[in-house]
């Protein structure tokens, strides 16, 4: 079903493309050598290049091209053999040069197309325009000093991609959930770390609405969000802007603005509205990229498996559901810390166990399936090992991962101390269930009068009467046959 | 084409070039005068004439991965006409 | 013989037989730049102390009969190639107190063959002019004077006016020059002396101040051709640093000098025959090709179809690039900074007393043409004419070696003549701004004297990377021409 915003007068379509920029993983800029490490003290990692000295010339970094043609066959884009760079020129303090190399009119990559998933279990592919390599600009501190911004150049110059999409995008949901997909492809290729925080990745959105089966009116472009959440919201607040301008009988004006998660709103970027002429023009200092086919199939070659490969393999070869199988893609640990644990298990038990209980306490200790020390595959697949040769039962399961989470024990470790083990003892749950169905005689002649929902009541007083740890099949077996 | 002094205006602010009044009209005539002279190339029909970018027809090069510069801020901030501490300091901003 | 009066090549002889030491030849040329500079105006910064430490190390090598093809070759730098330690200003307000923390390439070059570097020489502002009036340290005076009038203050050409004058006036053995437009070759021309402009792409441009990214060529002066080669062969060389520097290996200069012409073909380019031009430059063509044409080459007439198109296209491509290039100028990491109410504010006065006039002009120029909705009309436009251009010379050396022309138009001019009207100054370029729109190598070699005693310089042009060709006839021109005149203003004269 097709996302409508209500207006006072009829429904209205939001039609939404974005530009996001990606940082490019790489040791050095793009055009220096000097380093990309984040967090270093204020303009240590600045070259004469970086700080647009005179006489400083650009030298493109080769592993910088490498990712963006790995994004770009990550994205199913053409790669055009031959690219150029231009200079955008505008003066800015953390703009050293008076101008941003960027690439305008030749990009590096020409269209793709990256398919997202929605909630409804469809899908949709969404047209990628271009993706082209550009500088970064640095940093200016506004708010450290009373009459004086700062500037740090550690940034200027690092390597991005700005990756465009077409205007393919028609809700907050499609706008979530493509940026999120392409930050999983750019996290697989290895090509940006997608920290948004960090500032590795940045949306920009353009927006606009219509009357559905109009064409397209007036978009403005929401700049510089810088969450999959915000950028949700963003779509929402400046669509309802504009439908209320339009319905007042007003016309939306191309401008850039900024959205404010605070109070839900987008509001225009007044101090950028002098008019901008970039005067783009090829820059002189470098020539056209040239790049080789051999080169390109190389690295296609090097491609890792990509999510919706692997979703598909993982359905297929593990019978998992696509909603299982999508969820353990979302990022390339999950699937490899899967993979690991269902060589020799039952993998829809895996799944289970990571996307239930494991993920749960994950998230409660701020870890992650890459990042955990405490549930590495080892430990888990003892925890699963224990399950599945009956040693512990799923409930108690659970007590031993909380367990861990306090004292950062082994499983085994703590089944023996606390004593976990499952009974099995066929004489212990026949006195349990002897004690219960004594305990419990109303309830009894209520269920052989067929109130038969009962049952798990009576399993639940047994495992109690047990400290959870009789066997769950054996506990169901022996209340069966005594009630029947 | 005749330029206006408006239009010299223009240029100078996106050139970050604070002209006296005197100055603009010397240049506006002077731009004038250039620009009038380069329509020469108007004479020349180049449909299908790719542009020249560069004086020089290789592939660039590329340089390898490798952090070889940076590390010491004294290299680039040590002709700062100001500074405060390892940063460049510059009136206010306000955004 | 005066120490100031040997060329670069004898002088290297000499030192390596130790007839004298770098010192000694170090500290003559110092005398004469002592002397003579308040005058002249050629250098805007001495480096004297620095010269003595690198003459005393040419010493040294020299005396364990080491010693690079440049050791204790006094040499001035045109103050637009950065050179560490040593403030660099590319004669502009702008660039203030800048002392750069590093060594361009080709002025490192210099230093690793073991060269003594005098100081730097003054320009036209960011190498924007072709008479070094525009410099923010003065304008350079050109040593020769005219005979009837000697009293009259003659423009070295420009904009590498100072070290065409510096090499001119005996205070250097050699020196170096960018030539965008025709920065070398005019000036080589209006002084008497030699000056090449390479191949672009043959001399790394990192660490020279940039003007116009694809136009700009490093190259040197001497005395004679030779010189040339010699200082050629060390300024070349393929540069990472530098994008657009060539991988192809430097080739023995000096010896192409020594090459015959025989069964050269040498093209005479018709367009090169404009209206106005001095009959006396017209007659020293013609004797030019006399002279190759007794040494055994074939002249041949070939055209070169849109050379008059050649200075419009510079004057929209030059300035185009210029605007972008000197954007860093802005008063926040190094040089000049003007204060203002707000950081714009503060851009625009830094910028504005920053840059001289012509400068100002240019980069408006080129913000007016790359701007919104001009770029297709002039940017574009002059891309297309400049590949037309390309064009011309391609065709021509698939039929030629090499091609004669004069240099300039006219021999060196007085200060404040033809500085009215911008347009007429650009005139100035007509013969050289071709070979720099092409990239392709051009030397400007002295072959006579005007009616007022002023030299006049001819243009051999070659293919790409054709250097080689280049100095083989240039040097049979300057064997034939036999061009011994002396200015009247240079070291050990008795003007002075
Ligand atoms: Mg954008
Ligand atoms: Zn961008």
């Amino acid at each position: 079903m097709s996302y409508r915003i209500e207006g006072r007068d009829g429904e209205w379509e939001v039609v939404v493309g974005m530009e996001v920029h990606a940082q490019v993983v790489s040791n050095a800029k793009l055009f220096s050598g000097a380093s990309t490490a984040f967090g270093a003290p204020p303009n240590s990692q600045v070259s004469i290049v970086d700080a647009a000295f005179p006489g400083m010339l650009p030298v493109i970094n080769r592993e910088c091209v490498a990712q963006a043609v790995r994004t770009g066959l990550g994205l199913n884009a053409e790669i055009n053999l031959v690219s150029r760079f231009d200079r955008k020129n505008y003066f800015y303090a953390d703009l050293p040069p008076g101008y941003q190399i960027s690439q305008y009119q030749h990009p590096l990559v020409g269209s793709g197309a990256l398919a997202i998933e929605l909630a409804d279990g469809t899908s949709k592919d969404i047209g990628i325009t271009r993706l082209h390599l550009e500088q970064d600009a640095g940093k200016s501190l506004h708010d450290q000093h009373a009459e004086k911004s700062l500037i740090d150049l550690n940034r200027a110059g690092v390597a991005l991609m700005e990756i465009v999409s077409e205007p393919d995008i028609r809700s907050p949901e499609e706008a979530g959930a493509y940026l999120r997909k392409l930050r999983t492809i750019l996290r697989y290729l290895g090509t940006c770390d997608g920290n948004m925080e960090e500032g590795s990745l940045r949306a920009d959105v353009n927006v606009s609405v219509r009357r559905p089966g109009e064409p397209l009116r007036t978009r403005c472009e929401v700049k510089n969000v810088n969450s999959v959440r915000f950028v949700m919201q963003a779509v929402e607040a400046e669509a309802r802007r504009q439908i209320a301008v339009w319905e007042e009988g007003g016309a939306v004006e191309q401008e850039t603005r900024l959205f404010d998660p605070a109070r839900f709103e987008t509001r225009s970027m007044r101090s950028k509205e002098e008019a901008h002429d970039y005067r783009y023009f090829p820059d002189p200092d470098l020539v056209p990229l040239t790049l080789d086919p051999a080169w390109i199939e190389e690295l296609r070659a090097a491609l890792p498996e990509l999510p919706d490969a692997k979703k598909a393999r993982f359905m297929a070869e593990y019978g998992l559901s696509a909603y299982d199988a999508s969820q353990l893609v979302a990022e390339a640990p999950t699937a490899a810390y899967f993979e690991t644990l269902a060589r020799g298990r039952r993998p829809k038990t895996v799944a289970n166990f990571m996307l239930g209980d494991i993920s749960a306490a994950l998230n409660r200790l701020g870890h992650s399936f890459a990042s955990t020390p405490l549930f590495t595959t080892k430990a888990t697949g003892a925890l699963l090992d224990m399950i599945e040769d009956g040693t512990i039962n799923g409930r108690i399961a659970k007590q031993v991962i909380e367990e861990m989470e306090v004292s950062g024990e082994g499983a085994e470790a703590i089944v023996e101390r606390l004593g976990l083990r499952q009974v099995t003892d066929t004489a212990a749950i026949e006195a349990a269930v002897a004690e219960v169905l004594a305990r419990e005689s109303a309830k009894v002649a209520e269920f052989r009068a067929g109130k038969e929902k009962l049952f798990g009541f009576f399993v639940g007083q047994v495992m109690k009467a047990m400290g959870g740890k009789g066997n769950p099949a054996l506990v169901n077996d022996m209340l069966k046959r005594k009630l029947s | 084409m005749p330029l206006d002094i408006l239009t010299v205006r223009r240029i100078a602010r996106l050139a970050r070039l604070r002209l006296e009044d005197s100055e603009i009209e010397r240049l506006r005539q002077e731009l004038g005068g250039i620009l009038a002279w380069v329509e020469m190339l108007d004479e020349l029909d180049v449909t299908g004439v790719p542009p020249m970018t560069g004086a020089v027809a290789m592939a660039l090069k590329m340089r390898p991965d490798l952090v070889t510069e940076g590390g010491n801020p004294e290299i680039v901030l040590g002709n700062a006409p100001e500074r405060i501490g390892d940063f460049y300091a510059v009136p206010k901003v306000v955004e | 013989m005066n120490l100031t009066d040997f060329g670069l090549a004898a002088a290297r002889l000499a030192l390596g037989r130790r007839e004298f030491s770098a010192r000694d030849l170090t500290l003559a040329h110092l005398a004469a730049i002592e002397a003579l500079n308040r005058r002249l105006n050629a250098f805007i910064t001495v480096t004297a102390e620095q010269a003595l430490a690198q003459a005393a190390a040419a010493d040294a090598a020299l005396a364990k009969g080491e010693g690079g093809p440049l050791a204790g070759i006094p040499l001035a730098i045109k103050d637009i190639f950065c050179t560490a330690g040593i403030r660099t200003t590319a004669a502009s307000r702008i660039l203030g107190p800048f002392v750069p923390p590093y060594e361009s390439a080709v002025t490192a070059n210099l230093r690793r063959d073991g060269a003594v570097f005098l100081g730097k020489t003054n320009l036209d502002e960011f190498a924007m002019g072709s008479s070094t009036t525009s410099s923010a340290f003065g304008s350079t005076e050109n040593p020769w004077k005219r005979r009837q009038d000697p009293e009259i203050r003659l423009v070295p050409g420009g904009s590498s006016g100072g070290s065409a004058a510096a090499v001119a006036a005996h205070l250097a053995l050699g020196a170096t020059g960018t030539d965008t437009g025709g920065s070398i070759r005019q000036p080589a021309s209006f002084c008497g002396i030699a000056g090449i402009k390479p191949t672009y792409g043959r001399c790394s441009r990192f660490g020279v101040v940039a003007f116009a990214s694809s136009l700009d060529h490093p190259g040197p002066f001497g005395r004679s051709v030779e010189d040339c080669a010699i200082l050629l062969r060390s300024m070349a060389g393929h540069d990472p640093r530098d994008s657009t520097s060539v991988d192809v290996p430097v080739p023995d200069y000096p010896a192409a000098c020594a090459r015959g012409i025989r069964g050269l073909r040498v093209g005479v380019p018709r367009e090169y025959r404009v209206e106005g031009m001095a009959g006396e430059i017209e007659e020293m063509w013609q004797s030019g090709l006399g002279w190759l044409r007794e040494a055994g080459a074939t002249i041949v007439d070939v055209s070169l179809p849109h050379t008059k198109y050649g200075l419009p296209t510079y004057y929209i491509v030059a300035p185009a690039e210029a605007s972008s290039n000197l954007a860093r100028y802005d008063g926040v990491r190094y040089g000049l900074r003007v204060p203002g109410e707000d950081l714009i504010d503060l851009y625009e006065r830094t910028r504005g007393e920053g840059f001289g006039a012509e400068v100002k002009r240019r980069i408006l120029m080129g913000t007016y043409v790359l701007s919104a909705g001009y770029y297709d009309a002039y940017y574009l436009k002059a891309q297309k004419v400049r590949a037309l251009i390309l064009k011309d010379f391609t065709d021509a050396f698939a039929e030629v070696d090499a091609l004669l022309a004069p240099t300039a138009p006219s021999a060196a001019f007085a200060e404040g003549e033809k500085t009215e009207d911008p347009v007429t100054m650009y005139l100035n370029d007509v013969f050289t701004v071709p070979a720099d729109l092409a990239g392709v190598p051009a030397i400007s070699v002295p072959a006579g004297l005007d009616a007022d005693g002023l030299p006049l310089g001819l243009q051999v042009i070659g293919p790409p990377f054709g250097e080689e060709v280049v100095f083989t006839v240039a040097a049979a021109l300057e064997r034939a021409a036999g061009f011994a005149a002396l200015p009247a203003i240079r070291a050990g004269s008795p003007r002075t």
